[in-house]
């Protein structure tokens, strides 16, 4: 466990170097920004006129998954491809840890580093908060943040998995890109044009139905929470079996 | 300390080392001499646990490097090749970072402590990115260091260093093989000659001999050459040459100056002075000419080629 945390803080450090990080940061922080601000302000216009709904956090985590898919490639893509392109892969596969590790470090640091863009976006629930009375749905902003951080995990985790069978960044990013828009949109389609079990079986793969029919309107269910564990284990997998396998060619 | 025993790894369809043996004691200082491509860094990279052989065995320190692979790294300090570095990260943060993953306790007194013994002290909150390849060089020997491992490992240690580094570099090796084992490789013989107490020459992955590097110079060529130059005209020195006892060959340059040849063993070259001096010339230097590692290569070749034909 020790190793794991030396590897994600070494990562987590170098992401407030690196101008990738800062420009993913600003992106997703000022899109979710101006969301906000669109949605009170509608808020306020509707209140006005009387028939005015209760606003809620769930427009701003929605945006927020989504923004996830363009941004974690380019938090991912070098994780591991560019220890491999700068001779340092050499140096972590000769140091006493196990393979295991340098990929959990890796997936960690780059989460820590999203909880952290995460975090500071809390404040628009506390801001929100403050604005009704008598305060918002506090279930579901929990639920719909754990969707958040559970999307952001398992995205990483297949984005750190990519980035080790890869020593071109570039690669990285493209691949690891595809794979997200194809669990994000285009397995959706399968589900609603199959019939019978092979259509419930792409449903279950769709990871939007986790995140928007499920957690992100405030339902937490065993059967979402296996399904990102289970990306998040697969990521962690294909990382490990990759770097096992370098050591074999 | 190191013991490899009929070390065999394919890349594919290539070989890339062909069943090597050999061992090195503690205290010893090995070098592994071969041209590019022979498979010396495939052999270091398996002792280092970073890949495992395709057939053979080898121990680390009493330790399987395949079966007991993160025994063996705990205690094995390796300098690849092409060092590796973090150049956003200072010296001091860089070791730090491998004194963690190394569970050195006080972790920052014991980078100060071997940033000091490569001269680096004072560069120590210097960020990696901005060091000259000297500097950059020694930071990854200290990162070898860090955890004063019982077998040192090095891929090329004093490839592109000017020379008042190469012979800092030298030094450091030659310190730190007192009380342990060193395997270096490198290209350079007069390198070997200078700090290995044995020699291995390795060539397309097989070992082609193995011995002291004063024994090897006279075992693989039997012969040793001299250049010699003398003040003003040199002709008809090389008939004066020729003559003495035990001279093989004789050869004037263009420069000026005569090289000659004698057998190892019959050093001709009090009798060449004399003659040379008899003979009125005024003798201005004597000095022996270093094997390049390329003629001895020739020369392991021809051997080989010969012992062919012969069988």
């Amino acid at each position: 466990m020790r190793n794991i945390w030396i590897i994600a803080k070494r990562e987590f450090d170098h992401y407030f170097i690196s101008p990738i990080a800062y420009v993913v940061a600003f992106m997703i922080l000022l899109t979710i920004g101006i969301i906000f601000a669109i949605n009170i302000y509608f808020f306020i216009q509707n209140a006005l006129q009387s028939f005015g709904q209760v606003p809620d956090i769930s427009p701003i985590t929605g945006a927020f998954g989504f923004l996830l898919v363009l941004s974690i490639p380019a938090i991912t893509m070098r994780l591991i491809s560019d220890e491999a392109r700068m001779g340092t892969l050499e140096l972590l596969l000769t140091a006493p840890i196990r393979d295991f590790e340098l990929v959990a470090g890796k997936w960690l640091g780059g989460f820590l580093f999203i909880l952290t863009i995460v975090a500071v976006t809390l404040v628009y629930p506390l801001i929100l908060n403050s604005l009704v009375s008598p305060g918002i749905d506090q279930q579901l902003v929990m639920s719909s943040y754990l969707g958040v951080i559970l999307v952001a995990a398992a995205f990483l985790a297949l984005g750190v998995g990519i980035s080790a069978v890869f020593t071109n960044q570039v690669a990285a990013f493209f691949v690891t890109l595809s794979t997200f828009i194809f669990l994000w949109w285009l397995i959706g389609f399968p589900a609603q044009v199959l019939q019978g079990s092979a259509s419930e079986i792409f449903r279950y793969l769709d990871m939007k139905t986790h995140f928007y029919d499920a957690l992100n309107v405030g339902s937490i269910k065993l059967a979402d929470l296996v399904y990102f564990f289970s990306l998040i284990a697969l990521g962690l997998f294909v990382g490990t079996t990759a770097i096992e396998t370098r050591r074999w060619r | 300390m190191i013991q490899v025993n009929g070390l065999t790894k394919d890349y594919g369809a290539r070989r890339a080392i062909d069943n090597l043996t050999f061992d090195a004691e503690q205290g010893e200082i090995v070098g592994f001499l071969g041209p590019n491509g022979a498979g010396k860094t495939t052999t270091m990279r398996i002792l280092t646990g970073y890949m495992p052989p395709t057939d053979g065995t080898a121990t680390v320190a009493g330790y399987d490097v395949v079966e007991e692979s993160l025994e063996v790294r705990k205690r094995v300090g390796y300098l690849p090749e092409t060092v590796p570095l973090y150049n956003d990260m200072t010296a001091l943060e860089y070791l730090k970072f491998m004194a963690s993953l190394r569970r050195i306790p006080d972790a920052e007194e014991r980078a100060y402590e071997t940033l000091e013994g490569v001269n680096l002290r004072d560069r120590a909150d210097s960020y990696i990115g901005t060091f000259s390849k000297g500097m950059r060089q020694r930071v990854g020997l200290a990162q070898a260091l860090i955890h004063r491992p019982e077998v040192l490992i090095l891929d090329e240690p004093t490839i592109g260093l000017d020379p008042q580094q190469v012979v800092e570099m030298r030094n450091v090796i030659r310190e730190i093989g007192k009380d342990r084992t060193v395997l270096l490789s490198t290209h350079i013989l007069s390198e070997a000659q200078q700090i290995c107490d044995r020699v291995l020459i390795i060539n397309k992955g097989k070992i082609v001999t193995e011995d002291t590097p004063e024994n090897l110079q006279s075992r693989l060529v039997g012969s040793q050459r001299v250049v010699l130059r003398v003040r003003g005209d040199s002709d008809g020195l090389t008939n004066k040459i020729t003559k003495v006892k035990g001279v093989r060959t004789v050869e004037s340059k263009s420069d000026g100056s005569v090289e000659f040849e004698f057998g190892a063993g019959e050093d001709a070259r009090p009798q060449v002075a004399k003659a040379v001096v008899q003979a009125g010339y005024e003798l201005l230097e004597m000095r022996p000419v270093g094997l390049s590692l390329e003629e001895i290569f020739l020369e392991l070749t021809r051997e080989n080629s010969a012992d062919k034909k012969a069988a």
